[in-house]
């Protein structure tokens, strides 16, 4: 039921902030609300108990095993969110002048620190609100290095085919044609191909290492190379930074502009999508065009960093700070890392994703880069398993949240058929990556004797498998008054 | 170690099934050549140690008493609201990928979407954007694909927007080509004025962006501004205050035909201030635009047995899908500040929305009332206002906001910075969240410090 049902005229008193009788504006009629919105009109308890029985429909980190790849689904610590809720930090206005209080921007700059340790860049601007708005400032920031240099021949991004999705519509959103290259048998670039199409009319390269493959990209420095003598420029997608927190920095690979994603590698939440938030890193040549705002420090006060202070900067993504309260839980959390934290997260990410592979492999599960060392994740494809029993990668999926499971990240990258991109993160237990083996030998089972049960999958949630070519040819996307839910 | 919980007997049991003597030697396939030392990185704290250094931090920044607005507002939040929505089900659930293991959150979406279609009058809401200013972003370059009319490229934006709004929006649009022209405001009344948006008449225009409440807090001529807009083919971009749509006129029934597109901040819906972030940016449209929209967007469908269910829909506008040609990029949005602005509208509903409001309309126009008493204290502008206003000072507005701020209130923001021809003056906004000893309190240091405190009254309230 929606709340929407629940709804009777008159039923909340709106203890919440009082009544106003007989309110009058000064305002002429033609601006004024005509007839109510037609918001709910239900108890405190109604709000409550309705969106608390929706919560439990939900697979979430807390709930369940959730290894979902590419998105670094790990524990969301609860003291970073209790603490980024102090009143002192919830109730601070962005526009409140530096002399105010300094508590705020010291968290600010200490993290921007910490994060410029961690990638080895130069600098850091910690305004994007999410991947794909670092992805856009990163490229925005390489036009603008460009155009500084009067280098305007150069139209082209290159992207493996491998990349997210992100990846290329965030290079068309800066007006960047796209030029895919192709990845080779072993998980890594096609160095030919990529040789053969870089030129001067080559921009820049984006490049996700460990990429969503799985694999870590060996040939990182010949590919900076290359790219680096045409002219280019290399943007890292920071998507996969937990399997290499600590042990290998960007910075030192090559790359000239960064993103990371704070809600996957440190650990904010995900929220039921976002908010995320996507800081920017880059080395000294573009340094100058980094999004603003920005803290600075001089010793003894704190600032912020501006038009004013960086007029070549590419400008603001925000109306204030980007997703700030989410940065202040990523420093809470950074923080209680510390140095060898940091180094743990990657070698446990990976431990747990090489034990999981070796596992499953033993189970007759077949493996994408078989030969390859997994890093904080990896391919299992299914390709055989459909053609033979006709269960497909989504079929086991389903099954799968009938066994308690959030399932893996299904058909991405979209290079390997009938995939399953497995990310179990450093926070689970190596029994739950033997529970989760279990369960997909079962399905195997399953798919072999009992095909019907898999591909009818799921059974036991609130609701069976859905219609998504109606939801897009009966297009509902608002509820109206008198509508069955 | 902080959240690992392997064991020693795990950790060998584990490098034995892998066949590694230890765990380096996972990292074998990256060159030695790029291993980097150890950070330069203070060793972890304990989470006691880090409550205690939050504290430290948290109180440096203290209890302002805030009287500024200007894009990000204090309204109360009822205590439900972050109850709920950290439950761990919402708090530490990802975009609803799996439809039938996460109804909940897709429900709650259908919801906020349709509260929102409601409150703007709109046919569809997407699942929202990262904040206002990204949102209008967006909205552009959605007008841009939307108006087949119109091949320039050219939007229209008054001077009366949000400054950082326009800054958003021109990092982000011009990159694409698109140019913005600037309608100035009338300096009589503070918002757009008609005969410069009219010098454009029969130009080639993709779209007219309008702000209600402006940046100044002033009503602008909504009504005539989307007609015009229509009559020369140019769609309209509506730019409200979700809140004070519980008072005003709501953007689907504006002029003859109603706005096109319409966006905004939703953190007045129950999103504390928290320095800027993590807010919501929220978009509207009418049904002829959906596949122009960018963002993750919730349908109603059925499953199987045909019972009743939520789906994430119109994926092919996406970048998951789509890449290169997709409407945005945007993948992960604002899904938690979502959930608790639906929890809001719903414990709220329709007559909380309005009192809080309207008790915001009220305060800032008793403070506004006050504060013009004190000789040489004036409003710049003479239009009718929602609960935001331009004062202008006898002196200094950076000086008087130091000197207010000395007594830990935060009296205004100033102007000048945006619009240097606002010299001395103050934007003030006074919410529901003040009281009376609020407001005569911000008097009383006011008054001190114009010399006036005789004049310097509290007028009572209406």
């Amino acid at each position: 039921m929606l709340i929407f049902e629940q709804s009777r005229l008159g039923r909340n008193p709106k203890h919440q902030v009082g009544a106003v009788e007989g309110a009058n504006y000064e305002i002429p009629e033609e601006f004024l609300r005509k007839q109510p919105a037609g918001l709910p009109d239900v108890s405190e308890l109604q709000a409550v108990r309705h969106y608390t029985l929706l919560s439990q429909k939900n697979f979430s980190i807390d709930t369940h095993f959730y290894p979902l790849g590419s998105c670094t689904m790990k524990y969301n610590p609860r003291a970073c969110n209790t603490l980024a809720n102090l009143p002192g930090i919830t109730s601070r206005h962005p526009f409140t002048p530096p002399d105010m209080g300094q508590g705020f921007m010291a968290c600010m700059y200490d993290l921007q620190n910490m994060l410029r340790e961690v990638t080895g860049m130069s600098a850091i601007s910690l305004a994007p609100a999410a991947g794909a708005q670092g992805e856009f400032a990163g490229v925005a920031m390489i036009r603008a290095y460009h155009d500084a240099n009067n280098d305007t021949e150069r139209c082209e991004i290159l992207v493996p085919d491998a990349a997210h999705g992100t990846n290329p519509a965030s290079a068309v959103m800066c007006g960047y044609k796209v030029k895919e290259i192709p990845t080779n048998s072993e998980g890594d670039v096609d160095l030919d191909a990529l040789k053969s199409v870089v030129g001067p009319q080559t921009a820049g390269i984006m490049l996700t290492n460990p990429s969503t493959l799985g694999v870590f990209e060996r040939q990182i420095e010949e590919i900076a190379r290359v790219v680096h003598e045409a002219g280019g420029l290399l943007y890292y997608d920071g998507a996969n930074l937990n399997a290499i927190l600590g042990k290998v920095r960007p910075g030192d690979m090559g790359f000239d502009v960064i993103h990371l994603n704070l809600h996957k590698t440190f650990s904010t939440p995900h929220g039921g999508g976002g908010p995320g938030a996507g800081p920017v890193g880059v080395s000294e040549r573009l340094k100058p065009y980094l999004p603003i705002p920005m803290v600075a420090y001089d010793g003894d006060d704190y600032s912020w960093v501006t038009e004013k202070e960086l007029p070549t900067t590419i400008g603001r993504l925000s109306a204030f700070m980007g997703n700030a309260s989410i940065l202040m839980r990523a420093y809470i959390y950074a923080k209680m890392l510390g140095n060898d934290g940091m180094a743990r997260i990657a070698e446990f990410s990976t431990l747990n994703a090489n034990y999981l592979m070796t596992r499953l492999d033993e189970a007759g599960f077949e493996m994408a880069f078989k030969n390859r060392r997994a890093t904080h994740e990896f391919i299992v494809t299914l390709k055989q398993v459909a053609k033979t029993m006709g269960v497909n990668t989504m079929d086991f999926a389903k099954r799968m949240l009938d066994y308690g499971v959030h399932a893996p990240t299904t058909y991405f990258p979209l290079l390997i058929a009938e995939c399953l991109l497995i990310e179990p993160t450093e926070t689970e237990t190596r029994e739950t990556l033997d529970d989760f083996v279990e369960v997909l030998k079962k399905i195997l089972k399953e798919a072999e004797h009992t095909p019907d049960l898999v591909t009818q999958a799921p059974h036991t949630l609130p609701v069976k498998r859905l219609d998504d070519v109606r939801a897009v040819r009966q297009l509902d996307v608002a509820w109206k008054e008198g509508e069955e839910s | 170690m902080p959240f690992i919980p392997h064991t020693t007997d795990d950790i060998e049991h584990m490098l034995k099934t892998i066949g590694v003597a230890d765990i380096n030697a996972l990292f074998d396939e990256i060159p030695e050549s790029l291993r980097c030392p150890p950070l330069d990185i203070a060793a972890g704290l304990s989470e006691q140690e880090i409550v205690r250094l939050m504290h430290e931090r948290a109180n440096e920044d203290g209890q302002t008493l805030n009287f500024a607005g200007a894009g990000a507002y204090e309204h109360h939040i009822p205590a439900a609201i972050w109850e709920v929505t950290t439950r761990g089900e919402f708090y530490s659930a990802y975009t609803p990928y799996q439809a039938e293991a996460s109804q909940g959150t897709l429900q709650l979406l259908y919801e906020f979407q349709t509260m929102m279609t409601r409150l703007t009058g709109m046919d569809v809401s997407n699942a929202s954007l990262y904040d206002g200013a990204s949102a209008l972003a967006e909205a552009v370059l959605m007008s841009v694909r939307a108006n087949r009319k119109s091949k320039s490229k050219v939007i229209l934006m008054p001077t009366s927007l949000h400054p950082h709004y326009r800054a958003v929006v021109k990092t982000i649009v011009t990159q694409q080509g698109i140019t913005m022209q600037d309608i100035d405001y009338d300096p009589a009344t503070g918002t757009t004025d008609l005969d410069k948006l009219m010098a454009h008449a029969g130009e080639d225009i993709a779209a007219v962006v309008i702000p209600q409440p402006n940046f100044f807090g002033g009503i602008e001529p909504v009504n005539e501004m989307v007609n015009w807009a229509h009559e020369n083919k140019a769609l309209a971009i509506a730019v409200v205050n979700p809140m004070s749509l519980g008072v005003l006129n709501a953007p689907g029934d504006w002029g003859q035909t109603g706005a096109d597109i319409v966006c905004g901040e939703g953190q007045p819906l129950g999103i504390p201030l928290a320095s800027g972030g993590a807010y919501l940016g929220f978009l509207c449209c009418q049904q002829s635009y959906v596949r122009q929209m960018p963002g993750r967007i919730i349908g109603k469908t059925v499953d199987l047995d045909g019972k009743p269910g939520y789906t994430l829909t119109l994926q092919a506008r996406e970048q998951h899908i789509r890449r290169s040609k997709a409407t945005s990029n945007i993948c992960t949005n604002q899904g938690l500040m979502v959930t608790a602005a639906t929890i809001y509208m719903s414990i709220m509903g329709d007559a909380g929305v309005n009192s809080a409001a309207t008790q915001s309309y009220q305060n800032t126009h008793q403070l506004v009332a006050s504060m013009t008493d004190i000789p040489g204290v004036e409003r710049v502008f003479d239009s009718p206002f929602f609960h935001e206003a331009v004062i202008k000072l006898p002196s200094s507005a950076a000086r008087y906001l130091r000197s207010m701020g000395a007594h830990n209130i935060l009296a205004g923001i100033s102007l000048e910075q945006w619009y240097p021809e606002l010299k001395d003056c103050v934007l003030v906004c006074a919410t529901e969240t003040k009281n009376q000893a609020d407001l005569e309190k911000y008097m009383s240091h006011m008054g001190r410090l114009f010399d006036a405190p005789l004049a310097c009254q509290l007028r009572p309230s209406f």
